[in-house]
């Protein structure tokens, strides 16, 4: 079953998937996921090792599972132990989240920091809610992220999703 | 749909100067959004930045993230890491998987 299949494409297909799993459950009305045949890009304006680097998780900052839809910011310093993570579809009978650094790698971001790779650390990271609208992510959540980079002058992003 | 979520606030970043990249292991959720530099990891969902407890594979990933950050010339650049999760890849079946009598014959 695990043997790979030359009939398949190689990843998994989480479109696909999950658009399966609703029908499958009597769900006929799929998805309809973002898509966009091109992308902004803007290029770094000054070298990695004078650059202040931002993280954005969808991770929760309440352990207890509050405020799970909720846009947040919180220190980066000392780097957070654990995030609440299980509001969110990863695949959890595979693998977990205890390791912070799985997803938010605030303590390897520091060593590439402490050689010189990197400049610095935003003194905060961002957290936006995954929510089904993407109108809510594009219109409310994105633009105060942006607000959030610019009060801690943040010049490049790493942004992981769960 | 994390993987949206983030490829949507790293486009508006972008758009705004702010250089970005993503990290995630949904490959076509992020590639169909459309981001600037996306760094795959062909992992289970939840640990895109490498394994539990691998800093070393961990401490790989963040820096071809960075990597990616200086060497991409164009948007939509996806950098796929070298790792994979384990020998059997039976992962990939395990996730929303259909009850027995709802799949298709």
């Amino acid at each position: 079953m695990s043997d790979f299949d030359p009939t398949q494409r190689g990843f998994v297909s989480y479109i696909d998937k999950s658009r399966e799993f609703y029908l499958a459950k009597g769900y006929g009305n799929p998805y309809r996921w973002a898509s966009n045949p091109d992308a902004p890009f803007a290029p770094l304006t000054k070298p990695l090792s004078e650059s202040r680097v931002a993280l954005v998780t969808t991770a929760a900052p309440d352990l207890q599972g509050g405020q799970k839809r909720s846009r947040y910011a919180a220190a980066t310093r000392p780097a957070p132990e654990a995030l609440y993570t299980r509001h969110l579809s990863w695949h959890k009978t595979a693998t977990h989240t205890d390791d912070v650094e799985t997803f938010l790698p605030v303590r390897r971001l520091n060593e590439y920091i402490a050689e010189g790779r990197l400049g610095s650390l935003a003194p905060r990271f961002y957290g936006v809610p995954t929510v089904y609208s993407a109108r809510q992510t594009v219109h409310e959540d994105a633009p105060a992220v942006l607000d959030s980079c610019r009060e801690d002058g943040v010049d490049i992003a790493l942004l992981v999703a769960l | 749909m994390c993987h949206q979520t983030v490829s949507l606030v790293a486009r508006h970043l972008e758009a705004h100067g702010i250089p970005t990249v993503v990290l995630g292991s949904a490959r076509d959720i992020v590639e169909q959004c459309g981001v600037p530099r996306f760094v795959f990891t062909d992992f289970p969902l939840g640990n895109p930045c490498g394994k539990p407890g691998d800093k070393d594979m961990q401490r790989a990933i963040v820096g071809m993230a960075l990597d990616l950050l200086e060497t991409a010339r164009y948007p939509l650049t996806t950098l796929q890491t070298p790792f994979r999760w384990d020998e059997t890849g039976e992962w990939r079946e395990t996730y929303m998987e259909l009850p027995e009598d709802t799949q298709a014959a």
